[in-house]
């Protein structure tokens, strides 16, 4: 079955793009949360990582911060 | 194993090394902590010949798609931490393991400059960033400083101008620098307060950030604020490499041959003295560290 995935991100950080960029490569489909609009996002995001930085992927639960192409490879079983 | 190469880093210069190396079917492995480097954070590009127009992360795809058409083994996430001879050969030791080669090319770029005061580390994203074009989003209606006096400096203040409640500048020098069109835009600005003469001694907090201590005319006082902006300009990513001279500022000399002094290690890019740091220098150079490279082995045989 496919995983949940979703990504916190800002439209102006260059590794948001990429990480997405990525998850489309692999057609993984995904939910793109822009936490700048989002403040309540943004603070669920802070909350489940315990930092600031964006790129955030939740891969069924599985958190990555930042992009890290070869752990989000492995949360997705890819 | 003994490799023909190793190229160390893959933004722009690393890239162009491999793609050259590739071509003239060399046996190497590339290592790099990221693809791309600092062109992965950029913006909008308009001077790399036959684009009119891309956007940094567009273009490290076009890099990165360049590179794996051809059977290219890449190490990725993996920071090289020490660089020494072995008779003829070159052992590049990483966190990760140790590799063996005939030649190397060092391609490893430019880094943030840190501040390295106490709290810097620990509350690196936790409010404290060295991106603001990346993060600056998240820090709507807060009080944020940024550490600077320079162009990203002011283009830092320019990007926060439009959501935080209050900018501090924090200025080591006796004056902001930079273009003076961006320093009257924000020094006009009613939310910018510019701190010049001031020393960043270290950063606090909780869990997040909470404030700023900073000395000015010998008194030291704390400023409360969230955010914290990083923007001190960059270093070259040479610390591994001690093997090699470098000059004052830690950027690795190089021949126009991209030789190092020593036999058997080149280096390209940004991380060398070599003047001017575009993108396209630095892919030029790439290209002629592994000629270079490519010919030094051949008379080597």
């Amino acid at each position: 079955m496919a995983k949940t995935v979703t990504v916190y991100s800002t439209p102006t950080c260059p590794f948001c793009i990429r990480a997405k960029q990525f998850l489309k490569d692999n057609n993984i489909q995904f939910k793109d949360i822009d936490v700048s609009e989002n403040h309540e996002k943004a603070q669920e995001m802070i909350a489940k990582t315990g930092q600031m930085g964006v790129p955030v992927l939740d891969i069924d639960g599985d958190i990555v911060v930042g992009f890290d192409k070869e752990r989000i490879k492995t949360a997705l079983g890819i | 194993m003994l490799y023909d190469l190793i190229i160390i880093g893959a933004g722009p210069a690393g890239i162009t090394a491999a793609v050259y190396a590739a071509r003239k079917r060399m046996d190497f492995v590339v290592i790099t902590n990221d693809i791309g480097g600092q062109t992965a954070w950029s913006g909008d590009i308009e001077n790399y010949t036959g684009y009119q127009f891309v956007t940094g992360p567009d273009l490290v795809n076009k890099f990165e798609e360049h590179m794996k058409k051809f059977d290219v083994s890449v190490r990725e996430g993996e920071q090289v931490a020490d660089i020494k001879k072995k008779g003829g050969d070159i052992i590049v030791k990483t966190d990760k393991g140790e590799y063996e080669a005939r030649a190397v090319i060092i391609a490893s770029g430019k880094i943030s400059r840190q501040l390295g005061v106490p709290g810097e580390k620990e509350f690196k994203n936790k409010g404290l960033t060295y991106c603001a074009t990346c993060d600056a989003p998240l820090f709507s209606g807060k009080d944020v400083a940024i550490i600077g006096g320079g162009n990203s400096a002011l283009d830092a203040a320019l990007q926060l101008i439009k959501i935080a409640r209050q900018v501090y500048i924090i200025n080591i020098a006796s004056q902001m620098g930079g273009d003076a069109v961006m320093r009257e835009k924000v020094t006009a600005n009613g939310k910018v307060k510019v701190l010049n003469n001031a020393q960043v001694t270290a950063i606090s907090g909780d869990k997040m950030v909470t404030a700023i201590k900073i000395k000015q005319e010998g008194k030291e006082r704390e400023i409360p604020v969230e955010g914290i902006f990083v923007e001190i300009g960059l270093s070259p990513n040479s610390g591994f490499a001690k093997v090699v001279e470098t000059n004052e500022q830690g950027e690795i000399k190089v021949n126009c041959r991209n030789q190092t002094n020593v036999p058997g290690i080149f280096a390209a890019g940004d991380v060398t003295d070599v003047p001017e740091k575009q993108i396209i220098i630095a892919a030029g150079e790439g290209s002629k560290a592994a000629l270079s490279a490519f010919k030094y082995l051949s008379h080597k045989r």
